[in-house]
């Protein structure tokens, strides 16, 4: 079974991002890592070719600049190999130009199962799976608790409101996977050597047929007209716990007459 | 000439309209000249409540039977807008089954997304979504630059739901194409979770664990303390990463966003993510190691201790009292 994840390489969330005053997007030019919520969309896909007992996990992914450092974190986790779409002209991409892309990449690997992660935690707009599924002409299922593949179907649980639901979905499909559900691996010392080997199939637009008119900055359809600080709250009390916080809490719930 | 036609894709559950969809209606029917409701399943049940809440029309796409909503609302309401029967907004909440359709109906028009939408503003013949960055400290106002349907996914509790004490919304319905392969997916069986207690972004009092528990077991805290205080148990995105707590649990950028009467933060440190998810709360209890700890700075008490020792003896005293 042949599964492709789509991983993204962001900014270190703990390095705050700062936003640049010309073009109005987050900075880009800090060293890029794996988006932590495609860690476990790594982790699913390597536990099911291990199931299935062939195949092998492919990682696609994008950006304008030849970054590889995330795209080796998720090889050192067992991915066999990655196809990164990297093109100068990708900077300021909106979330449909990068489904639009990451699709083109995608069909080129014809997959059984694709997964992503719900959203990515640098821009959360959490539209890009179901968009590439759609452009793929495929079915999904998002926010995935576990999958299970037999056959042609995946058999996925559906995080909803108040539960969950049991989805059946034909193969190949598109999955997006809620973060938490699974233990993503620690690279091993082995695994991290393996990475250094392992193909990384880099292509450019041109090579997945697609004009650098249509994505980035020039194929953005939506502009920022306006940016705005927010009005800062009062400071609150601070204070140190000297054995009695508690006290302080419960009459400041008192006051509020909430209990 | 304004906006003259806002669409809201309209979610309900057993006859019972979503909030997330009369927040929409609220807002909608000071800017539009006309708001319709697209909704799947028995349109007949809501239309009276999505009436008196400003529709003046509800379109629906049928039933589903086992289906998913993304592909087929998404296809009816292509349908529509491809022969030019569409409107000049539609609007979405970020719920589960609103991303699902605006993904695909994005995709199938070749239209952008705003997305992450907390307020919506008047600019022109525009509409402009103000997405709230950096923790909530930057509102960042974003329009189309072309023509052609504005699609806005709006987060939940942006705004309030009001009755305009509308009449009953007339009931029409919107035929949608063939899914071919995006209708592969069916539903085989639902599963609801035993809750107690208030739902998470409908409590009056929350109270949230973070990675200052230091394991799973010591969530049990956060389930006694918001029990006692009849609230609701939330959680950090790191809690929810680390499979402590189940998704559902997750306050913050990446999950719900609460507005309860007071928010009680145990061991957050209070990461822009989960900023913005729970600024909005009336009232902020927060309780952290670290002095340095952002959460304090949105804070209206804040606790400089170790929430170890700080949370057992307000369980206590609160079991004393009742």
């Amino acid at each position: 079974m042949n599964v492709v994840v789509c991983v993204k390489q962001i900014p270190d969330p703990a390095d705050p991002g700062q936003m640049d005053p010309e073009t109005r997007t987050l900075k880009r030019d800090v060293k890029l890592i794996l988006d932590e919520s495609d860690s476990y969309g790594v982790e699913m896909g390597l536990q099911l070719v291990d199931a299935a007992g062939e195949g092998e996990v492919v990682l696609v992914s994008m950006v304008p600049n030849s970054e590889v450092g995330g795209l080796r974190t998720a090889l050192a986790m067992g991915a066999g190999s990655a196809v990164l779409v990297s093109d100068e002209a990708l900077a300021g991409s909106d979330a449909l130009s990068t489904a639009k892309v990451l699709a083109a990449a995608i069909r080129r690997c014809e997959p059984d199962l694709v997964l992503t992660a719900t959203e990515s935690s640098d821009g959360y707009t959490g539209t890009v799976p179901v968009q590439i599924a759609e452009l793929l002409d495929l079915p999904s299922v998002t926010f995935a608790k576990s999958i299970e593949v037999s056959g042609d179907t995946a058999t996925v649980q559906r995080q909803t409101e108040d539960g969950y639901d049991v989805i059946e979905c034909s193969l190949p499909c598109v999955v997006s996977v809620t973060a938490g559900v699974v233990e993503p691996r620690y690279p091993s010392f082995k695994g991290i050597m393996a990475a250094k080997n392992k193909p990384v199939d880099e292509l450019d637009l041109a090579a997945l047929g697609i004009d650098p008119a249509t994505v980035g900055w020039t194929g953005a359809r939506q502009e920022i007209v306006a940016t705005a600080e927010a009005p800062a709250g009062e400071a609150g009390e601070i204070i140190h716990d000297e054995g009695d916080a508690h006290e302080r809490i419960l009459a400041f719930l008192d006051d509020l007459k909430i209990l | 000439m304004g906006i003259s036609k806002i669409w809201i894709y309209g979610e309900s559950t057993g006859g019972v309209v979503s909030t997330a969809t009369l927040e929409l209606l609220a807002k909608a029917r000071t800017i539009g000249d006309t708001v319709e409701v697209v909704v799947h399943g028995d349109a007949s049940a809501v239309a009276a409540e999505l009436g008196e809440h400003g529709a003046s029309t509800v379109l629906s796409v049928g039933e589903l039977g086992d289906g998913l909503p993304g592909p087929r609302v998404a296809s009816a309401m292509a349908t529509a807008i491809d022969a030019g029967n569409g409107p000049d907004v539609l609007l979405f909440a970020t719920s589960y089954d609103g991303r699902d359709v605006a993904g695909r109906l994005s995709a199938k028009i070749d239209a952008p997304v705003i997305t992450n939408v907390v307020d919506l503003t008047v600019d022109g013949d525009r509409l402009l979504g103000v997405e709230s960055i950096f923790g909530g400290s930057l509102d960042i106002s974003t329009g189309f630059t072309g023509d052609g349907t504005a699609i806005f996914l709006v987060r939940p509790k942006s705004f309030a739901a009001e009755s305009a004490g509308g009449a009953a919304a007339a009931v029409d319905s919107l035929e949608g194409g063939d899914l071919g392969n995006t209708g592969g997916s069916t539903v085989k069986d639902r599963f609801a979770e035993e809750s107690t207690g208030p739902k998470l972004d409908e409590a009056a009092i929350v109270v949230s664990g973070g990675r200052g528990l230091g394991s799973a077991e010591h969530y049990e805290l956060i389930e006694t303390l918001a029990g006692l205080l009849k609230g609701a148990a939330g959680a950090s995105r790191a809690v929810v990463d680390a499979g402590w707590v189940p998704y559902s649990y997750q306050v913050g950028q990446t999950g719900k966003v609460v507005k309860p009467a007071v928010y009680l933060a145990c061991g957050i440190s209070g990461a822009t993510q989960h900023l913005v998810g729970m600024k909005g709360s009336a009232n902020i209890i927060a309780i952290n190691k670290d002095e340095e700890a952002p959460i304090f700075g949105v804070a209206d008490l804040g606790i400089v201790g170790d929430l170890h020792k700080v949370v057992p003896k307000l369980i206590e005293a609160l079991q004393a009292r009742a």
